[in-house]
């Protein structure tokens, strides 16, 4: 059981024939349906549906209204390790890439712990990059402990493992995981994946499955926006979700829509996603998949994180930090992933969910032995 | 309609509209919300409630004299469901609880199985459970044998507005049931909620739809409306049905 038969069955898809047959009547067509089925989804996302983005605006408010009231849930990632064994062309942990490198202590990790949690933040995500000797199950399984005594919810965006580690992650407090396959396109990631455990696609594709199966109730996905033809990428993340949510009816399964952000790499992508095309690419997967979640990271800006509050957004991060730590101490620029752009407060984006008419959800989940 | 009481565990309800907690665009409506629709029992998810000072907790804006009714969200076995219940009690939310264990993200259709093992553990347990179920019937009648205080049937899935789509079952319940039939979820307007209420629900329970209008606090005001409408109807015996028994029929009496 894998979704890979999803990238092999689309493989050689005539997009570019289909989308050329999509006219605003077949649009149309699609958003008067109840229950939208895949050429639905691809119809939503090609050139043509571009035209009819107000309407797709509407349906995906009411949708999200509906299904996740007027509530926004917050989150905050902590790096814990910015280590890493890969190559990617275009990621600024990338192990050509000369920046301070280091890995948080236990100690370190509590400190961290205790000043993100005087910001009121409940939920936490950790990252690392891939690099197990740097961060073996053990330090993972003490650093997600030290973590639930801090927070109502674990999280993790971390290298790919097996269904047990997942499950012993599980045991020690995680209850959701994020992880992007940062393109669907496999000629794409042979391009941009040039070294490390990370080439192998099908290991990380099959990744959020062996989450779901080890228990996360959360399985937050995405591809990287500007490596591959964006619209396929979305295409096949609508279709990797709706196929996780089918196949683990109790997994609550969420989306991300990363687009490019700066790095300290010379990397350029491919194509870039403009703001239009990013709110027709979030509103139809809000009406593909109604209730799955959707997550907008600090990688967006202010003013446009706070118009997509009534677009089908149901989660933000916020005061993120990209590099490792950086909360109890100051961010050392040299250790950063990317370049965030939303450098609000936490209270600036309380204020801002506020204003816009919505509630900021610190906690939404809880310890229960 | 002050002798029209619901009893439920220790406490009697002149309100057959229960309200919820989630969804509200701020907490700061509740208050108003209850208070406009006179509702007497609110629901809150145990995984909302923040003790720890952190951010704002829920509880401060339910008044003390509406009971508050925790309910197991998140709960995906009866294992967990009895968890939340007993930390919620600990924590001072007191003896009512509403089972929710949902092992479906899609639907969100309650786990019949689960919920049933719960009901026995929470009602032998001092609890005064409320589960939410399909509406099915034999699993009502395990359910009140198990202890349950009511049962709460689905009108349609949460959220949907869809109104009573499973009216004839809820029928067979409202029919056998020995217990209170609540109906919980799918009701989207005032007129669905009379509607549940002429069929002889006991009582409704209404969270999304007054969540997510526009006015909140004028919806939850023109749900009450609705619910006492359908309530004086049913008491009033709709022509054709009756709830009283008839001795003997008045047409033919002059033959003995």
């Amino acid at each position: 059981m894998s979704f890979y038969s999803f990238i092999e069955r689309y493989r050689d898809f005539d997009f570019t024939g289909f989308f050329t047959s999509v006219d605003e009547q077949a649009v149309r067509r699609t958003l008067d349906r109840e229950h939208l089925d895949e050429l639905d989804l691809l119809t939503l996302l090609s050139p043509a549906a571009g035209g009819c983005l107000e309407t797709m605006a509407q349906k995906a408010h009411r949708l999200t209204v509906q299904h996740f009231g007027h509530t926004i849930q917050l989150f905050i990632p902590l790096y814990v390790s910015n280590f890493c064994a890969n190559h990617c062309a275009y990621c600024g942990f990338n192990r050509a890439n000369a920046i301070h490198r280091r890995t948080l202590s236990l100690a370190e990790i509590e400190a961290e712990a205790r000043a993100i949690a005087a910001t009121g933040m409940q939920h936490i995500l950790f990252l690392t990059g891939e690099a197990p000797a740097a961060t073996p199950m053990a330090y993972l399984l003490d650093a997600a402990a030290c973590l639930k005594r801090h927070f109502a919810s674990v999280s993790i965006e971390i290298f790919p493992l097996a269904e047990e580690e997942y499950r012993q992650l599980r045991q020690h407090g995680v209850d959701g995981m994020t992880l992007f396959q940062e393109t669907y396109d496999e000629t794409v990631y042979r391009r941009v994946h040039l070294a490390g455990r990370k080439t192998d696609f099908r290991w990380r594709l099959d990744a959020p499955e062996r989450g779901a199966r080890a228990g996360f109730r959360a399985v937050n996905i995405g591809a990287l926006l500007g490596l591959a033809e964006p619209r396929r990428d979305i295409f096949l993340t609508g279709l990797h979700g709706r196929w996780l949510a089918d196949t683990f009816l109790d997994t609550e399964v969420s989306f991300s829509l990363p687009r490019f952000n700066r790095t300290g790499t010379a990397f350029e992508p491919t194509s870039v996603v403009d703001d239009r095309t990013f709110v027709q690419f979030l509103t139809a997967l809000r009406l593909f998949l109604p209730r799955a979640g959707i997550t907008i990271s600090t990688r967006e800006s202010a003013s446009f994180r706070d118009r997509l509050l009534h677009l089908g957004v149901t989660r933000y991060s916020a005061y993120s930090r990209t590099g490792v730590g950086g909360y109890a101490a100051a961010e050392d620029p040299d250790s950063r992933q990317f370049e965030i752009t939303d450098t609000r407060t936490v209270n600036e984006v309380i204020a801002a969910i506020v204003a816009g008419g919505c509630q900021p959800v610190f906690k939404d989940w809880d310890t229960i032995g | 309609m002050s002798d029209d009481i619901l009893h439920l565990g220790p406490r009697g309800f002149t309100n057959r509209l229960f309200t919820g907690t989630g969804k509200f665009a701020a907490n700061t409506l509740i208050a108003p919300m209850l208070a406009a629709s006179g509702s007497q029992m609110i629901t809150v998810a145990l995984r909302r409630i923040d003790s720890s000072g952190r951010s704002e907790n829920i509880l401060h804006h339910i008044p003390k004299e509406v009971t508050l009714l925790p309910n197991t969200s998140g709960a995906r076995t009866a294992e967990e469901a009895v968890r939340i219940a007993r930390i919620a009690r600990a924590a001072g939310c007191g003896d009512y609880i509403k089972i929710e264990v949902i092992t479906d993200m899609k639907y969100l259709m309650p786990d019949a199985i689960e919920t049933l093992k719960a009901t026995e553990i929470l009602a032998g347990d001092g609890f005064v459970v409320l589960p939410y179920i399909i509406p099915d019937l034999t699993l009502a009648r395990r359910l009140e044998s198990a202890g349950a205080a009511a049962v709460m049937p689905l009108g349609a899935p949460i959220g949907s507005n869809l109104g009573l789509e499973t009216k004839a079952l809820i029928a067979q319940l409202i029919e056998t049931c020995r217990v209170p039939v609540i109906v919980d979820a799918g009701i989207g307007l005032p007129s669905q909620a009379a509607a549940a209420m002429e069929m002889g629900a006991a009582a409704v329970l209404v969270n999304t739809a007054i969540a997510t209008a526009d006015d909140p606090v004028a919806m939850g005001r023109a749900f009450d409306l609705a619910v006492r409408a359908g309530r004086s109807a049913w008491l009033a015996g709709p022509a054709g049905t009756s709830h009283t028994a008839r001795a003997s029929s008045p047409l033919t009496g002059f033959l003995e």
